[in-house]
């Protein structure tokens, strides 16, 4: 084999070769490794550049922890993926993975030379350094931030992968498959409860994976997991998800989970999503987190080569991978005895096991002193020498004397384990501060969870099982699960390995007062004089240290960081660790794709989108398309050529010369019945209705409590008891639900019935001089004459002997009518309709000369022309307030004295000196343009227009006192000059209002 | 995602059917018209927003469309009970609420 530090196959298929490369060069790995165990059987550990200083980094862990083996994955032009943690990405034949933030190599990187600029990049550099002046900030600083402190390049084209999502309903959701986890969804699931049991890891068994001297059931601990999960894989009330992270707890034992899919696939099938995300609403949740090794925080701590104790030993047991030719190791606790043992036992150097304790106990120990490694209580490493990998490492007495030097090529080092309480804190749990042990266990829970194993702080593997096994049985029995008498499940379990509490924070050298580089955050390269120096500097909460230094803020979250970082801040606080905090854990535990969040709401399937029955028609005569909330509505009908202009001109003249036919589908519809439905519109709206006859309409306005206009439309009395209401595009929903809320809680006495009939009618309406004479021969029952149905007015009939509501109503200012025909007749009737129009010359128009013709006769539009801080009064429709009337919604807020302020803003009309400029909507109005800066803005545009049919530009404006200030001279500023503006009546065209019956 | 419990339909149901309401129990005045500008600001503007139990109207929008009442606990986000419009404000000093939370589940199948 050619892979160097290979000693064994491990666990690994060793029949199946997998090539792979890193910055382009070539190696082989095994099937079952992962990008890291592959890299290290090579003997590569330097994989990266740290985030500010570009310090050569290398393997820390061998899971979800790591904080430095950041890689890109590129498996084609697309599928650029970045931040990818080289210790979960399995390995696959023709894997590709590249270095990040190095330039212009791993090896020789100019970046680098932050390193000797530390002091600059020291904690809250950020703020203090970059703060003035405030355009060097856009132009200088951060591209040269970007550039120099970074991660991997997000992709520049879009995810071609697609992504599902399942709901699921569980009694039991076990989160975490090792030893405590998989005797928890065993002794559930012994009972007939519905289990879920997801583990991160393509094969469950957590630690056992390097844990060698674990025996449960009389097997191996590793061989006992695996036959577990096989077990429980074939139970029909079992659901195991390996390759899925529990990432966030929500509430009310909600859990998120994603499965990764074809991440570990050679040549993924493109049908196969590539990722699941699983909403999960578990019953009774069982935490199984494990927990996570903590490094030493020493001088020169994060040279390649110096991991995590746990990880050596799981590269060498699960790998078969030595992480160096000659190792020494680092602790402050018992567990990583073992890993020197193991590697001493499999014929790898150990050059020593230095240990912080004065005097170290316990059967590892002796061990390892048996076998004839050095071991050096009471010793601290205190420095390491070498440029891309640590070659040497100085080792000193902690209390005094000579230091001394040793050659490694690795070191391991712990200084204790952190239970893995991320989801037991997002569950809202209360975590409490174990003085003895100094860790944060789960305290109070306020979901309906329990913790079991290493994230609860049971340190012994018999322990954690025994523990495990009464979890799960009490689960399966509280979720109501638990059906007969069902067999306890009871597991033997025992292992030689204990873990303590070790230590938390700076080890010796690096001390307050010492400059060394003793990383506490690697990936933000945060050392233990940043978190000092923010104190000093006046943080006195964790949470503001976190910020000011951003340790714990990296994608990694500081799962290795956080305790060191707050015992750090404790000490210099002179504060117990509970009183300074701990920073809030919040979802994800480790990054989730936006494609996994998304799911298949992309694209197309976004939201819905809805169409006009004459939608179809409307395309085949090439209209263009605008959206309008939802809705796709035709913009204009561009014929031969014609750019937009040209044809909402040509639709314009059309409309007043002849006749124009548009879709009005999209105007909310309510139908309001019942014998106190005029009563009930009274209140609703600021217009009397009691008095409005039958087969009349009424322009209304509905306001809001407060006074300001929150919908408009016309609405026609069909009967004493029934009305037909309309809305604006897309405002039916919440005026339906503001009129349901008044109707059902506080006018609940009133007989009244609401019903959305925006889906039930297509509304075709037919505007212009011939309007009458297109619609006269479809038409039956209806007397179309001047005298029996005038402006504003409602009739039923027949029309192309489809039931009818027509509606004799302009939004045009022309003779108009809008026909209501159930939608399945909507496009035979318009077809009618216009085959009719054609005899007369009239055109189709869009929603744009729909604006234009509003606007030319001063018709507002809620939403455009008012923004809900606008009165009836400031649109000028005082005249819709039925004077008499002694409630409505809004009454008593249009009495508040702002709401009658003379200098409020009114909508007026605007005419530009120069007919041929269109003002910009939005655009800000001044009295005066050759004041200085900030100006005082007066007002602004609100709809702005070329007018064929006044042949000039016209506009509307929202103008602080605009009545009163007609005929004067107002400034529009722009980039170029300032737009010269009159102020006029907003009635542009037809001011008489004759055209209605022309 | 909560769960809600419908007092209409009688069934827990999940968030995504449901839209908030703003606060419970703010009756509109009766004679609003004639109300001073302190008693339209007591009713129009201000809001509790506790910490800890507050009254709050939800409605089961994608479902029977019924405004209804509930008491949840703004720190746990914990739905204490549920119950229909027009009905007095529950007294839940005395009833604690692991009682009350019960009795809001009250008609929901097992
Ligand atoms: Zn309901």
């Amino acid at each position: 084999m050619i892979q160097p530090f290979r000693l064994t196959t491990g666990r690994l298929d060793a029949a199946e070769i997998l090539r792979f490369t890193f910055d382009g060069k070539s190696y082989t790995g095994l099937a079952g490794d992962t990008l890291a165990s592959a890299l290290l059987a090579n003997g590569v550990h330097l994989v990266g550049r740290s985030f500010k200083y570009h310090r050569p980094r290398g393997i820390l862990s061998a899971g979800a922890e790591e904080p430095n083996a950041l890689v890109g994955i590129h498996r084609d032009a697309a599928r650029k993926t970045p931040n990818v943690r080289a210790t979960v990405q399995e390995l696959y034949d023709g894997l590709a993975a590249v270095s990040q933030n190095r330039w212009p190599s791993l090896g020789f990187d100019v970046g680098g030379l932050n390193n000797l600029g530390a002091p600059f990049f020291s904690a809250g550099f950020y703020y203090k350094t970059f703060m003035w002046p405030r355009t060097a900030w856009e132009r200088l600083y951060e591209p040269i931030i970007r550039r120099a402190a970074g991660l991997g390049t997000a992709p520049d084209r879009p995810d071609p992968d697609h992504y599902s999502n399942r709901f699921a309903h569980c009694d039991v959701l076990v989160v975490g498959g090792g030893a405590a986890g998989l005797a928890a969804a065993l002794a559930a699931s012994e009972t007939g409860a519905r289990v879920i049991l997801a583990d991160e890891q393509a094969v469950p068994g957590g630690g056992l994976r390097f844990e060698t001297g674990a025996v449960i059931d009389g097997k191996p601990g590793w061989e006992w997991a695996q036959e577990t999960a096989a077990k429980l894989a074939a139970r029909d009330n079992v659901r195991l998800l390996t390759r899925t992270t529990g990432f966030g707890y929500y509430a009310q034992n909600m859990l998120g989970l994603v499965e990764r899919l074809t991440d570990h696939l050679s040549a993924p099938d493109v049908d196969q999503p590539r990722e699941r995300l699983w909403q999960v609403r578990a019953k009774r949740v069982v935490l199984a987190t494990g927990a996570i090794e903590r490094h030493m925080v020493f001088p020169g701590n994060d040279r390649p080569g110096i991991m995590l104790a746990s990880a050596a030993r799981a590269y060498l047991n699960h790998f078969g991978v030595a992480v160096g030719s000659k190792v020494a190791v680092y602790t402050a606790d018992d567990s990583a005895y073992a890993t020197a043992v193991d590697l001493k036992k499999r014929g790898v150097e150990v050059a020593a096991v230095i240990d912080l304790r004065p005097t170290p106990r316990g059967p590892h120990v002796e061990e390892s002193r048996e076998l004839g490694i050095e071991v050096l209580a009471g010793h601290a490493v205190v420095g390491t020498t070498g440029r891309l990998r640590v070659r040497r490492i100085e080792v000193a007495p902690v209390y005094g004397g000579a230091s001394r030097q040793i050659e490694a090529d690795a070191l391991a080092t712990s200084s204790g384990w952190t239970p893995a309480v991320h989801l037991f804190s997002q569950s809202r749990g209360k975590l409490a501060f174990d003085e003895e042990t100094r860790r944060f266990l789960p305290g109070q829970y306020v979901q309906d969870a329990l913790s079991v194993g290493a994230c609860n702080g049971t340190a012994s593997l018999t322990d954690a099982v025994e523990e495990a096994l009464r979890a799960g049985a009490k689960a399966a029995k509280e979720a109501g699960a638990a059906k007969g008498r069902s067999k306890t499940v009871k597991l033997d379990a025992r292992s030689p390995e204990a873990w303590s509490a070790g230590m938390a924070g700076a080890a010796p050298g690096a001390e307050a007062g010492k400059k060394a580089m003793a990383f506490v955050d690697f990936q933000n390269d945060v050392t233990a004089k940043d978190i000092r120096q923010a104190v000093q500097e006046g943080m006195r909460s964790i949470e503001h240290v976190k910020r000011f230094t951003t340790a714990g803020m990296a994608t990694d979250q500081g799962k290795t960081s956080n305790l060191h970082a707050l015992t750090i801040a404790s000490e210099m606080l002179g504060k117990p660790v509970p009183k300074v905090g701990l920073t809030t854990f919040r979802p994800p535990y480790t990054p989730v794709t936006f494609g996994a969040l998304v799911g298949h709401s992309r694209g197309a399937l976004f939201e819905p989108t809805r169409r006009t029955p004459t939608h179809a028609w409307a395309e085949a005569q090439g209209a263009v398309f605008e959206d309008v909330g939802q809705w796709k509505r035709a913009w204009y009908f561009p014929q031969g050529g014609e750019d937009m202009h040209a044809a909402v001109a040509r639709e314009c003249l059309t409309v007043r010369h002849s006749a124009g036919i548009f879709d009005a589908s999209t105007l909310g519809k309510i139908e309001i019945v019942g014998p106190d439905a005029a009563r009930f519109m009274e209140l609703m709206y600021t217009n009397p209705w009691q008095k409005l006859g039958i087969g009349r309409c009424r322009y209304g306005i509905m306001l809001r409590e407060d006074g300001f206009i929150y919908d408009d439309g016309v609405v026609g009395r069909l009967a004493e008891d029934r009305f037909h209401v309309t809305t604006t595009t897309g405002g039916a929903p919440r005026v339906l639900h503001h009129m349901e809320d008044y109707l059902q809680t506080e006018f609940p006495d009133l007989k009244v019935w609401l019903t959305s009939t925006s889906e039930q009618w297509a509304t075709i309406a037919v505007q212009g001089p011939k309007s009458r004479d297109i619609i006269a021969p479809l038409v039956e029952g209806i007397d179309l004459s001047d005298e029996a149905m005038p402006h504003m007015s409602v009739r039923e009939g027949r029309v192309c002997g489809v039931p009818a509501r027509l509606f004799r109503i302009s939004f045009t200012g022309e003779r108009g009518f809008e026909i209501n025909v159930p939608a399945d007749y909507g496009l035979s009737v318009w077809e009618a309709v216009w085959a009719e129009g054609q005899k007369h010359g009239a055109c189709a128009y869009g929603t744009e000369t729909m604006h234009v013709l509003r606007a030319e006769k001063g018709f507002i539009i809620v939403g455009q022309d008012t923004d809900g801080t606008v009165t009836p009064d400031d649109a000028g429709l005082a005249w819709a307030i039925g004077r008499k009337k002694t409630d409505f919604v809004g009454i008593r807020g249009l009495e508040r004295p702002d709401l009658k302020a003379p200098e409020r803003r009114q909508l007026v009309g605007l005419k530009t000196s120069d007919p041929k400029t269109v003002l910009e909507e939005g655009a800000q109005i001044v009295a005066d343009p050759n004041q200085p800066v900030p100006m005082k803005m007066i007002g602004f545009v609100t709809s702005s227009y070329w007018s064929e049919n006044c042949g000039r530009s016209i506009a509307l404006a929202l103008v602080e006192g605009g009545r009163e200030r007609m005929g004067e001279r107002l400034y529009v500023p722009m980039p170029e000059d300032a737009i010269e503006v009159e102020v006029v009546p907003m009635v542009f065209f037809d001011e008489k209002g004759e055209r209605t019956n022309g | 995602m909560l769960l809600i419990h419908c007092p209409y339909c009688e069934e827990e149901r999940p968030e995504l059917e449901f839209r908030h309401a703003g606060e419970a129990h703010i009756a509109r005045p009766e004679n609003i018209a004639e109300i001073s500008d302190e008693e339209f600001q007591r009713y129009f503007f201000i809001r509790a927003n506790p910490k800890g139990v507050t009254f709050e109207r939800w409605r089961h929008m994608h479902g029977c469309g019924r405004f209804f009442n509930a008491a949840r606990d703004t720190v746990s986000d914990r739905f204490l009970m549920t119950y229909m419009a027009g009905e007095p404000k529950p007294d839940l000093g005395k009833a604690g609420g692991g009682a009350v939370r019960s009795a809001s589940r009250k008609g929901t199948p097992a």
